[in-house]
């Protein structure tokens, strides 16, 4: 298929997922302040922080108020990670494929942006955030969903769910990232009632609570880390993720699972090896935000490689490529 | 109310459904039968389910100037317009006539010019209209075709005559609401339209395909055939890739293209694919930056030289443009007697060119009774409707027409013919044109239908889609 379809697909789902990774990020923080002591006082930079546009938001907003953290995070036109700018997104790349995908997913990628559009025209999210955050999820469920019941499951599919799976893994990381290193409060807190219920809240925003409870039962802050790092049942746990966007990345190569047939797939392929025998305390030893650091890092490399692999395609060193180079 | 045709009123113009009050004409007896027989309600409830079901597919356009994003649906009337056998027999001799004259036209324009130099027409007329491109002089097309795909303009005055109001050989659009029409109107009047013995349009899809396949360089036995568009935020993506979804072919935006070794290839996935064939949707200015307009950001550099080697076709070959200029369109009866020596068929409008002084001089004298229309424009626009303009916009005109008067022509107000469309709760006419389609490929191949355009607006003449036109389906009856 076309290089520019490819890319468009990949960044369609990326999108969708990035909207709704964004909803549950607020979800989590909007619990974690609902259950926190008062003295701890509302916490909100690290939402940006995390998110990778602090620059952005001090530019545009300054202060980390609920009202200007939510805005940014949700609405805000000029950040290009808010829903309603990934959304949009995802439609434009979804219009420009409308041949390649189902016109069910379209309506749907449609119905999902005029949703969102219309919640920043009338003030919605503020006067009931939990239920917006939660109909954000909502739309993008239906948008996999329809997906996975109407669209081929050949070359163009599996770009998608790379597209999708290597966002969610990056999310989830940057998920527990919030409460791992930003928000424990001190060591004393630890195990206290408290804390508890922060990571049972952390977990119900990625939707792994009932999961987690199946196979730990007791929450522990290692145990959850283990569940959402390394668990290899849990669709939203990155290794989970990522082993599936290895299989769609050799699917679409045709080279077998183990080797490389190009950087993308080696880089995945080191990186998922090493998830595969690595175990909760090497991590925890080693510090779980330096862990998430690296794991960040190495999926935005596997990014980049496929973005050299698959939609940059280009000739050397010939007459009019060049010229096109420097348009 | 029951809806009928019985208070419906011609007001004196030609109508292509209704002869005289009360009295439908011969092939449209079966339609205006069916439609006094429905229920009370029921045809309004057709035309709602019939335009809820375009929106829903997504058949829209895009308006220009209008917010990011913002798509309609191509405004469309229920009721069919249909076109009688013998009508339609003469229309299609007419065309094929007359695209072979302008295939021949091109092919001369761009070698020896014989046509110039015995004088039929002037020289500058041709030589200095931007239209004409001097990069394609000695181009030698693939298999002599220039105009691969033509949409001619067709209008019937009071007298039922027809007349060519113009051609369209660069990048016609709108034949996939033709298409879409149709799959409409046949669940909307599945009866009638049985009945009547409607000609079928929908493998024109198919047609185009193997159009494109035969101008394929070398005798390939699959060319890789694909379709350039501008990309989503042209007014006619919806079409571009309803086109190539239809024939099965990838759609391709200019920077999924790109030269090297000989030939045009394109980026996918797997490495690059050599392609052969291209129907581009862009006009010629953005097809090559190294050879038309440097800043052109949708085009491939380097096409053009592939392209003058013989290893890619381009439909419609670039330079076409000049055939369908206005100015070159007042000459073609005589172009038609040049190549062909016979009479043209289908009469064009008579046509004042403002370029010569006698004719100018009438038309600027003339100017609330005629149409001018920019030589270089389409879509509607840069054009003066004599009779429903204002003094001022008639002023403006005159000061541009004196400045370049090589860039304007003008026709008399023609009393465009009409047909029914339902307006809330009851019929009344509006004035219609017709674009058929052509394919010149193996042979000529005028589709038995087209894109009938209405102007919505009470006593309005302009039809286009951005001026407030809309569409009906066409249905050319069988002998």
């Amino acid at each position: 298929m076309l290089s520019r379809v490819a890319n468009s697909i990949y960044w369609m789902s990326r999108y969708l997922e990035r909207a709704e990774n964004v909803a549950r990020f607020i979800g989590v923080n909007l619990n974690l302040i609902l259950d926190m002591p008062e003295e701890y006082g509302e916490q909100w930079a690290p939402l940006v922080n995390i998110s990778g546009d602090r620059e952005l938001f001090k530019r545009l907003y300054g202060t980390p108020t609920r009202e200007n953290v939510l805005q940014f995070l949700t609405f805000e036109r000029e950040n290009p990670n808010s829903i309603l700018s990934s959304v949009r997104s995802a439609r434009e790349n979804a219009r420009s494929v409308r041949e390649i995908i189902s016109s069910e997913m379209w309506e749907q990628a449609n119905r999902f942006y005029l949703m969102v559009k219309h919640a920043s025209e009338n003030n919605i999210s503020t006067d009931n955030p939990h239920n917006f955050y939660s109909d954000v999820k909502t739309e993008s469920h239906l948008f996999d969903g329809i997906t996975e019941a109407t669209m081929s499951h050949g070359e163009a599919w599996h770009f998608l769910q790379v597209g999708e799976l290597l966002e969610r893994a990056d999310k989830t990381s940057r998920i527990l990232d919030v409460k791992y290193y930003i928000l424990l409060p001190d060591e004393q807190a630890v195990g206290t009632a408290v804390d508890n219920i922060q990571w049972a809240a952390l977990l119900k925003s990625v939707s792994a609570l009932e999961m987690y409870r199946k196979h730990f039962k007791q929450i522990s802050p290692a145990k959850v880390a283990d569940f959402l790092i390394l668990n290899r049942e849990f669709p939203r746990s990155v290794h989970s993720c990522l082993r599936r966007a290895a299989y769609s990345l050799h699917a679409i190569t045709g080279s077998q699972m183990g080797s490389f047939s190009n950087k993308a797939e080696q880089r995945m392929g080191r990186l998922l090896a090493e998830l595969n025998y690595t175990q909760i305390e090497e991590i925890i030893v080693g510090g779980m935000h330096e862990f998430f650091e690296g794991l960040q890092s190495r999926l935005n490399g596997i990014d980049d490689c496929i973005f050299e692999t698959y939609f940059t395609l280009r000739p050397l060193n010939k007459k009019y490529t060049q010229q096109q180079s420097q348009a | 109310m029951p809806l009928n045709f019985d208070s419906y009123d011609t007001e004196n113009f030609y109508d292509e459904m209704i002869e005289s009050p009360g009295e439908p004409r011969p092939g449209s007896r079966i339609l205006v039968e069916r439609i006094a027989k429905l229920e009370d309600g029921n045809i309004l409830a057709r035309q709602k389910a019939a335009e809820a079901f375009m929106y829903n597919m997504g058949i829209t356009f895009t308006v220009y100037g209008s917010d990011e994003g913002a798509e309609k649906i191509f405004p469309f009337d229920i009721v069919p317009r249909i076109v009688e056998s013998k009508d339609w027999a003469y229309i299609e001799r007419g065309l094929k006539q007359r695209i072979q004259a302008l295939n021949l036209f091109l092919d001369d324009i761009y070698h020896d010019q014989k046509i110039l130099k015995d004088k039929i027409i002037p020289e500058e007329m041709i030589l200095g209209a931007p239209s004409f491109r001097s990069q394609c002089v000695g181009i030698d097309v693939r298999r002599g075709i220039w105009c691969h795909i033509t949409g001619t303009d067709l209008v019937r005055d009071s007298d039922g005559q027809h007349y060519v109001l113009e051609d369209n050989l660069r990048c016609p659009s709108g034949v996939s609401y033709v298409l879409e029409n149709r799959q409409v109107l046949k669940r909307t009047f599945p009866t009638a339209f049985e009945a009547s013995h409607v000609r079928a349009v929908d493998d024109y899809p198919a047609r185009l395909l193997e159009t494109l396949q035969f101008l394929a360089p070398y005798e390939l036995s699959s060319p890789t055939v694909v379709v350039l568009t501008p990309g989503m935020y042209n007014s006619a993506y919806f079409e571009q890739s309803f086109l190539a979804q239809q024939m099965g072919v990838e759609l391709v935006e200019g920077s999924d293209l790109v030269v090297f070794d000989g030939f045009v290839h394109m980026r996918t996935t797997h490495g690059f694919q050599r392609v052969d064939v291209i129907y581009r949707r862009i006009d010629d200015d953005f097809l090559d930056p190294t050879e038309f307009r440097s800043d052109s950001m949708l085009g491939v550099p380097g096409i053009m030289d592939v392209y003058r080697n013989g290893r890619v076709a381009i439909a419609n070959a670039p330079g076409t443009g000049i055939a369908d200029d206005k100015a070159v369109y007042a000459y073609l009866p005589k172009i038609v007697k040049y190549y062909l020596d016979e009479d043209m068929i289908l009469p064009n409008v008579p046509t004042y060119i403002c370029a010569v002084k006698k004719e100018r001089d009438y038309v600027l004298a003339n100017l609330d009774k005629l149409v001018v229309k920019a030589t270089n424009e389409s879509g509607g626009y840069g054009m003066l409707v004599g009779p429903h303009s204002t003094r001022e916009q008639q002023a403006e005109f005159a000061e541009h027409i004196k400045k370049n008067p090589r860039n304007y022509i003008a026709q008399p107000t023609l009393a465009l013919s009409r047909a029914p469309v339902l307006v809330e709760d009851h019929f009344e006419g509006r004035h219609v044109d017709l674009r058929p389609y052509i394919l010149y490929g193996k042979d000529i191949y005028v589709m038995p239908g087209g894109l009938t355009r209405v102007a919505l607006k009470k006593g309005s003449l302009v039809v286009n889609s951005s001026q407030g036109g809309g569409s009906k389906d066409t249905w050319v009856l069988s002998e």
